[in-house]
């Protein structure tokens, strides 16, 4: 048999999904004797003048971690693209945008100033910015530019397969090389994992789901065997994928929503507004409006990996002037 | 010149209330302006918040939802859901820099015909003031076209070095 040739790439991620594919340890000897690596970054040390050196189509599988936030990694993932038969968006940040896709809660330039000048531990009384662009004595230094928003793998390029999660479990890893290593592939476009919600899956205990308010986790210790929702504690169950063998709720936390939606879900936030609001117990308005006040950061929460691909797909007007973080403005 | 700006408003109303007093606006010959579009939903607990997410995405300027006045659904409790639903929805849309005017949760009985009519005008007003919204594609065409053309990274700058 011919051996399989992979890449991996790391974009705007925190670099967890290339620990991920590490951590299937004596597994990754299989991995190794079923292929050879073309591309790793965090692992080998290949130069990108080497990928552009093959002939396109010669890398049978990528998989690219990572939001798109920048022009290297737009660069590099047309180059994997058109370098690779199969690309594989791995992880929830190359899927649906995940953690960094918040950032389009703001836009590009209040990033900067916050980042730039605004956070306390910042002093930068010359207000200088990152340049893409900078003539030296030595020559020139160039930098990747910024893009206005975050963007998801499938934005940019064509994507065949998703494999979600923040990391994706092992187990899940593992069954996605095996289906390309064995030629039993999926149609196209799937997404690896259950078609059914994590509250589907879960072991827990449900009988109704009627509360007074919620709790944030760091504010209580759930009962081990009772729904986390019925607990108060905001669970994201109902509104995500399975298929992630429910490694949050087995270690007491509450789901956090990082395989995104179901196929049949179009939006985990709306998704999660209406569960979590079917679920108030109280029919007086002041009371269902204190209950509700316990949710702290409804996009925050909801969309934690999925606010470049929910419906609206971040936020739709600039921040004003004196707005904290998160967008909302005291008292309104 | 551009013609006025005419707002797109959906509005999606229970069945046994609300869409009966928008029905009986209509046999009174109330007037109303015509930017209201209608959907008939058995119960106002039946709008799933993302039919409204959705209605803007694809370019609605606003949004209304109209159920039975508390304790007059027909299902009992649909529309204390819709009520709690709403008050998550609020904050989520604001989050999302949709100005609030432009969704509201209102209840109207089926013989509040005349109340329905004077809702409708008066959210068409405050959605004109607000100016269209744009939907999602749109927008995100304009964010993406700028994929090619990164962010200037310093302000004013215009990021051309400094040469
Ligand atoms: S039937 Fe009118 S709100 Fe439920």
């Amino acid at each position: 048999m011919t051996k399989l040739k992979l890449a991996f790439y790391w974009a705007a991620s925190c670099g967890g999904c290339d620990v991920a594919v590490l951590d299937i340890n004596e597994k990754i000897l299989d991995v190794a004797a079923l292929a050879d690596i073309y591309l790793w970054p965090i692992a080998m040390d290949f130069k990108y003048k080497d990928v552009q050196a093959l002939d396109d189509g010669f890398i049978d599988v990528c998989f690219y971690n990572g939001a798109v936030r920048n022009t290297e990694q737009r660069e590099i993932a047309e180059l994997l693209r058109q370098k690779s038969k199969v690309m594989v968006a791995f992880g929830s940040c190359a899927c649906f945008g995940g953690i960094p896709g918040l950032a389009n809660l703001y836009g590009p330039q209040e990033i900067l100033d916050r980042v730039y000048q605004e956070t306390p531990s910042t002093v930068n009384p010359e207000r200088v910015r990152p340049e893409t662009n900078w003539k030296v004595k030595e020559g020139r230094l160039t930098l990747p530019g910024f893009f206005s928003a975050v963007y998801p793998l499938s934005d940019i390029v064509q994507v065949e397969y998703y494999v979600p999660g923040c990391p994706p479990p092992v187990d899940l890893i593992l069954r996605a090389v095996q289906a390309i290593a064995t030629g039993k592939l999926p149609p196209p476009g799937t997404v690896f994992g259950s078609d059914k919600t994590v509250c589907d899956t879960c072991p827990r205990k449900k009988e109704e789901k009627k509360v007074k308010g919620f709790k944030r986790p760091h504010e209580v210790i759930p009962e081990a065997e009772k729904c986390l929702l019925e607990q108060g504690l905001i669970c994201l169950g109902p509104a995500t994928r399975g298929g992630c063998g429910a490694r949050c709720i087995e270690a007491n936390m509450p789901c956090r929503g990082c395989f995104g939606p179901t196929d049949r879900v179009l939006d985990q936030g709306a998704k999660m507004t209406a569960a979590l609001g079917g679920m108030i117990s109280s029919r007086n308005e002041t009371e269902v409006r204190a209950a509700l006040a316990t949710i702290v950061d409804p996009a925050g929460t909801f969309y934690r990996f999925t606010l470049s691909t929910s419906l609206l797909k971040g936020r739709v007007r600039p921040v004003e002037k004196g707005c904290p973080p998160g967008g909302i403005v005291a008292g309104s | 010149m551009m013609a006025a700006f005419e707002p797109k408003i959906v509005g999606i109303l229970c069945n046994w209330c609300s869409y009966a007093g928008a029905d009986l606006a209509g046999i009174s010959r109330t007037k109303y302006p015509a930017n209201i579009r209608i959907i008939r939903v058995m119960c106002s607990g039946r709008v799933d918040p993302t039919f409204v997410l959705q209605a803007f995405a694809e370019g609605a300027d606003g949004v209304l939802v109209s159920g039975c006045h508390p304790g007059d659904c027909h299902y009992q409790e649909g529309n204390y859901k819709t009520y709690a639903r709403a008050e998550i929805l609020e904050q989520l849309l604001e989050q999302m820099g949709i100005e609030k005017g432009r969704f509201r949760l209102t209840w109207v009985s089926a013989n509040e015909g005349e109340i329905f009519a004077s809702l409708v005008s008066e959210m068409v007003e405050e959605v004109r003031a607000l100016g269209p919204f744009r939907p999602t594609r749109e927008r995100f065409a304009e964010l993406q076209a700028t994929i090619g053309r990164e962010v200037a990274p310093a302000a004013g700058a215009g990021g051309e070095g400094n040469d």
